[in-house]
């Protein structure tokens, strides 16, 4: 998959978005900003320059439903072994729809023994978690998940 | 906030070459930095903004934490336990502030 292509999905997940309001009441129907994708996307730039992240390696554990914004647990692992000479370096957590896409950045060494980490993050409101591992020998590895959230998490 | 000590789980005694999980929590407020109080002033940010965990000096792992953790943040992972030796932690305070843990492991056998 492409991930750059982030004015085709937009345009279509507008349109969905559309569609969500027309039957609204019924279920979740909130559409995060779309201005957050490119937000969150800009980020993932930053954090591992021009690479493109391949499907797969990366498992992010979290719940489907989140009844409270303010705290849900997430696992992240990556199928990697975690010897000096292929390891995975670090692990970063980006949320599309938080007023900052950051969330956290985890890096291991091979001394980790396991490229797993465990925390709780908060969830402004229904969207895609990112999960983006970087691995030793370069090549970068995604996977992201979508929660639904009934009471968000960034109040103010 | 006056009083903010970690709590950690770390087991006391592993086999050599074993994968052992360490479970940690802070309290602490996370203040986001976007949130008002009731005059409509912004509270201003405090949160614990980076994490390290040594082995006998040498570093395991590091976590860089934003805003979206959630308070009295709670982090666990692993280790790899080659030798007896001491784990210490660090978590770092936007205020400057640096609270630590330490545990020993011993290796059996």
């Amino acid at each position: 998959m492409n991930w750059s292509s982030a004015a085709n999905r937009r345009t279509v997940i507008k349109g969905m978005g559309a569609g969500a309001l027309a039957i609204g009441g019924i279920g979740w129907a909130i559409e995060p900003a779309r201005a957050d994708l490119a937000k969150a996307e800009k980020l993932l730039k930053e954090l591992i320059g021009a690479k493109v992240p391949q499907e797969g390696k990366v498992r992010l554990e979290m719940p489907q439903i989140a009844e409270n914004g303010q705290t849900v647990p997430l696992t992240v692992s990556v199928d990697s072994p975690m010897t000096p000479d292929n390891y995975c370096k670090a692990i970063h957590i980006l949320a599309e729809g938080n007023p900052e896409a950051g969330v956290c950045t985890f890096k291991f060494t091979p001394a980790s023994g396991r490229a797993e980490f465990s925390t709780r993050m908060r969830l402004a409101q229904t969207q895609n978690v990112w999960a983006v591992a970087e691995m030793s020998d370069g090549s970068v590895w995604m996977t992201k998940t979508e929660v639904k959230v009934t009471i968000g998490g960034c109040g103010g | 906030m006056t009083d903010i000590k970690p709590r950690i789980k770390v087991p006391k005694t592993a086999k050599k070459g074993e994968i052992v999980e360490i479970k940690t929590l802070v309290s602490h407020v996370m203040e986001t930095g976007q949130r008002k109080d009731a005059q409509g002033n912004t509270i201003p940010r405090r949160i614990i903004n980076r994490f390290t965990c040594e082995y006998n000096g040498k570093p395991v792992c590091e976590m860089i934490l934003h805003p979206a953790i959630s308070a009295n943040p709670y982090i666990s992972f692993f280790l790899k336990v080659e030798e007896s030796g001491t784990l210490t932690m660090a978590w770092y305070d936007d205020d400057g502030s640096v609270y630590k843990a330490e545990s020993k492991i011993e290796v059996t056998g």
